[in-house]
């Protein structure tokens, strides 16, 4: 006879929601924590896309202009200027869309300026900073936030009270005033000063929620037992806490990334942010936006990019959220319940694995 | 509690003080008041870069500049208040902050509110749908909204939604395509909603697909467009509807003096027709006609609807009066919605409009002449883009909202309770589970509503409208220091204001959320 505590196999399957649990069991048997998250992650058919949809972005945008230093492999770059041809109008063809019939890229795929830039190469490159911004932001956001809340939600008392208070600060305000008054001068010291501006100011959500996390978790066994084996309050935050509120972090990194996007794209807009001759997807669109009537190809391509590289940041942190919560449940289909549920009615005698108990 | 929240206040207020000063020297640091003068090519540079220098104290250390500042703030208090100048036209403050506000409160108020309502309605029912293919379509398209560039959708909504929209206007005609692929998504968007065994999802498809068919192949044969009007036939119909739809969500179809309630109510309605448009034009002639009036006129049709209600009695008479109330406020928005239209026309053909009705800048039509309901349909004209880009973006937000809290209420116990003790599914979705679903966004909302009160800057920049976030912008860039601050101090108060209004409103709400300190 099987021992009460054995999840799988030995129980009676009374209802739905046993086979619902058997099958979610089965399917994590023999896996690390780790592994479990990537397989839900990797599952989950939104976040897949979302990922592979911002790799191909970035990988167009740093390998079609070049990046760091390094050459690219398109004959234009964002500054030069060109002869306008064909009244700038795009020269890429798909099959089936605008009445074309071959697949062409043509000199200017994305079109160019009434200064005869290329358009495609100002996208690439407004859509490197974009980028590159949004993984400046949120990386600085995020060690901001995991410090300030670990600390906050470690010590408790005075400092978490002092801390609190200075994360009010931030908040009193809405990002894009505070982003503003940082940006109009940040950012005409170029991209990654915006960046590092708008990260000192992004990191209080996070801040806020790490520190939850902390106070739940201190009063865990675990962290009794590091400090009983006298572990200092360093190290039990680094090796016990913080990889324990690596759920929170991550999900919470990836949402603030498509919030990043969208606050740097916005600011350039108003002109606060990136400043020219630096290209940002905003700048562009409050650039063009006036030729809307006669130029539509200026004004579409950077939006779509914002949205495309947003869309897909959330949709990955969607994915990440639902694989870290442990009460997220895959439904299984209809199918996979009537196998297993057979699966569970058949063998009349206890499983191998309750007779290994037994023995 | 009480010395809680008044703890709590004073310590916000400590933090909008301290933040003031870092504000002010951030701000200090981010503009250059002498930008201009810099590149200057004028024989006398020197001269006017000292002139402004003495002007703006700029030779001072920027705490003394702050606290003479904080003196004229301080004011404020005690109606003494001095805020600064905006130091190329000397105007005060003051003057240009009241013009702002009332800008800004027009334009977000409207859309809030429509947001909030599309938002909860959609992701409740997205939640009650779990799973299902509408479910997705819901989270899809609100993961789409949540990443839409506001001020890249506002140009977007300007080409397509006005400028499009009014050359529709010139000969407005729907295609037999357009009609039959209309058709087909409100079929598709209402079965899937309602859900339900096979055949009825296919009755409730082709319902809603004739349905809306024949309402578009009306609005083609009428003219509509160019001659709106609900008509007495259309008002009655959808009146009826109105007084089931509600009974249903509020008391169901079985408590049948609430149904008799609601359907007075909408009988009252159609009756009322013909003498309230004669009582607008002697409201217009007796020179009483505006939104006093109006509201008050829905007071009384409320007061008047609940009053119904009682009369038809029986033991659960404040439920029939509560229904009727409800019925009501659609119904008496229709017959408002309905004497709007019919001064649709003359509108139209204003000298200043020349037939192209829906404006992409600005808050209203300069110079416009007419009576109430002509300035109505103007303001409703310009409200028009923005309220919509506006909707768009805080709808996404509020449908995630609603849906994640409406699927955590419907796994609790106590649902499980409720169904098992045997209540219609009605009186468990609506009673039991949607109230508490609504308690996170209690605290949620007004801080929402507050951070639009500080202006939709992206939607105030596009769409011409100067309202708190134009001013913000537009002082950041022409380096005036005294207005950014302004501003900045009125929306660290809102905000104080609003996270104690959130707070206040759920230990109301949620007695759990008590704090005995």
């Amino acid at each position: 006879m099987s021992t009460p505590l054995e999840p799988t196999g030995s129980l009676e399957p009374t209802g739905a929601e046993t086979v619902e649990n058997a099958i979610e069991l089965k399917d994590v048997e023999g896996l690390s924590q780790g592994q479990i998250v990537r397989r839900r992650f990797f599952r989950h058919r939104g976040a897949l896309g979302g990922l592979l949809t911002i790799l191909l972005v970035a990988l167009l945008a740093y390998s079609s202009i070049g990046a760091f230093g390094i050459p690219g492999w398109w004959r234009f770059d964002h500054l030069t200027l060109g002869e306008v041809q064909n009244g700038g109008s795009p020269s890429l063809s798909i099959p089936g869309l605008f009445g074309a019939d071959t697949l062409s890229v043509g000199d200017h795929p994305f079109g160019q300026d009434e200064i005869g830039r290329d358009i495609f190469a100002r996208t690439m490159k407004g859509t490197q900073t974009s980028l590159n911004v949004m993984i400046i932001i949120s990386l600085l956001a995020a060690l901001i936030g995991m410090a300030i809340g670990a600390v906050a939600g470690y010590f408790r008392g005075w400092v978490d009270e002092l801390l609190m208070r200075f994360t009010d600060l931030f908040i009193t305000f809405p990002v894009i005033v505070i982003g503003a008054v940082l940006g109009n001068f940040a950012g005409s010291a170029g991209a990654f000063w915006l960046a590092v501006a708008l990260g000192a100011i992004t990191w209080t959500t996070l801040a806020r929620l790490v520190r939850g996390e902390f106070l739940t978790l201190r009063e865990r066994e675990f962290v009794d037992a590091a400090k009983v084996a006298g572990a200092s309050s360093f190290r039990i935050m680094r090796k016990h806490m913080i990889p324990n509120a690596m759920g929170v972090i991550i999900v919470n990194t990836t949402l603030l990334a498509s919030q990043a996007v969208l606050l740097e794209t916005a600011l350039s807009y108003l002109g606060f942010g990136v400043k020219s001759p630096d290209v940002s997807l905003g700048t562009m669109i409050s650039e063009y936006q006036s030729a809307f009537s006669t130029r539509p190809w200026l004004f579409w391509w950077p939006g779509l990019l914002i949205v495309l590289i947003a869309l897909s940041v959330n949709f990955i942190g969607d994915g990440l959220r639902d694989a870290f919560d442990p009460r997220q449940k895959r439904i299984p289909s209809a199918r996979a319940m009537a196998k297993a549920a057979n699966a569970e009615t058949v063998p009349a005698s206890p499983s191998p694995s309750t007779d290994g108990n037994e023995r | 509690m009480v010395v809680f929240f008044v703890k709590r206040l004073l310590m916000s207020l400590l933090v909008v003080l301290i933040s003031t000063v870092i504000m002010y020297v951030l701000v200090d640091l981010s503009i250059d008041p002498l930008e201009e003068l810099r590149t200057s090519t004028a024989p006398n540079k020197d001269q006017q870069i000292a002139n402004r220098i003495a002007q703006l104290r700029l030779d001072e250390p920027v705490l003394t500049r702050y606290f003479s500042w904080l003196r004229g703030a301080a004011g404020c208090l005690y109606g003494n208040c001095d805020l600064g100048e905006n130091w190329q036209t000397n105007q005060p403050v003051t003057s240009l902050l009241s013009g702002a506000v009332g800008t800004t409160i027009q334009l977000v108020g409207v859309a809030t509110i429509l947001a909030i309502v599309l938002g909860v309605v959609v992701g409740v029912v997205s939640a009650l749908r779990q799973y299902s293919g509408l479910d997705y379509s819901i989270t899809f398209i609100s993961f789409l909204l949540y990443s839409l560039p506001v001020f890249w959708v506002a140009v977007l909504a300007k080409v397509f939604l006005a400028i499009n929209f009014n050359d529709f206007l010139t000969d407005a005609r729907f295609s037999a395509l357009f009609i039959a692929i209309a058709a087909a998504l409100a079929g598709l968007v209402v079965s899937a909603a309602v859900a339900g065994p096979r055949a009825a999802r296919w009755r409730n498809f082709a319902m809603t697909a004739v349905v809306t068919a024949v309402l578009l192949v009306y609005l083609n044969l009428t003219n509509w467009f160019n001659e709106p009007s609900i008509g007495i036939v259309l008002i009655t119909l959808s009146s009826v509807g109105w007084a089931f739809l509600v009974t249903v969500l509020s008391t169901g179809l079985r408590n049948r003096k609430a149904l008799y309630s609601a359907l007075s109510v909408a009988a009252l309605g159609a009756v009322l027709w013909l003498p309230m448009l004669y009582f607008w034009d002697w409201a217009r002639d007796a020179e009483v006609l505006g939104w006093p009036l109006v509201i008050g006129a829905l007071l009384v049709g409320l007061m008047v609807s609940a009053g119904i209600g009682l009369a038809w009695g029986g033991p659960d008479r404040t439920r029939s009066a509560r229904t009727a109330a409800l019925t009501a406020i659609p119904v008496s928005m229709m017959l408002f919605v309905d004497r709007v239209m019919q001064s649709w026309g003359s509108y139209n053909d204003n000298q200043l409009i020349k037939g192209r009705p829906i404006a992409t800048l600005g808050r209203s039509t300069p110079n416009l002449e007419g009576d109430f309901w002509i300035q109505l349909i103007d303001t409703f004209t310009h409200l028009l883009l923005p309220t919509a880009t506006l909707i768009l973006i805080s709808f996404a937000a509020y449908t995630r909202y609603s849906r994640a809290s409406m699927l955590e209420v419907m796994n609790q116990d106590y649902i499980r309770t409720a169904r098992s003790k045997g209540l219609t599914e009605r009186t468990v979705v609506m009673r039991h589970a949607f109230r508490n679903a609504l308690l996170p966004l209690a605290s949620i909302i007004p801080i929402d509503i507050i951070t639009l009160l500080g202006g939709a800057v992206l939607t105030e920049t596009v769409f011409g409208w100067f309202g708190m976030g134009r001013l913000f912008v537009v002082s950041l860039g022409g380096n005036q220091q005294d207005p950014v601050m302004a501003y900045i101090v009125i929306v660290g108060i809102l905000a104080v204001i609003a996270n104690f209004v959130a707070d206040l409103a759920y230990a109301v709400l949620d007695p759990r959320i008590r704090v005995a300190a």
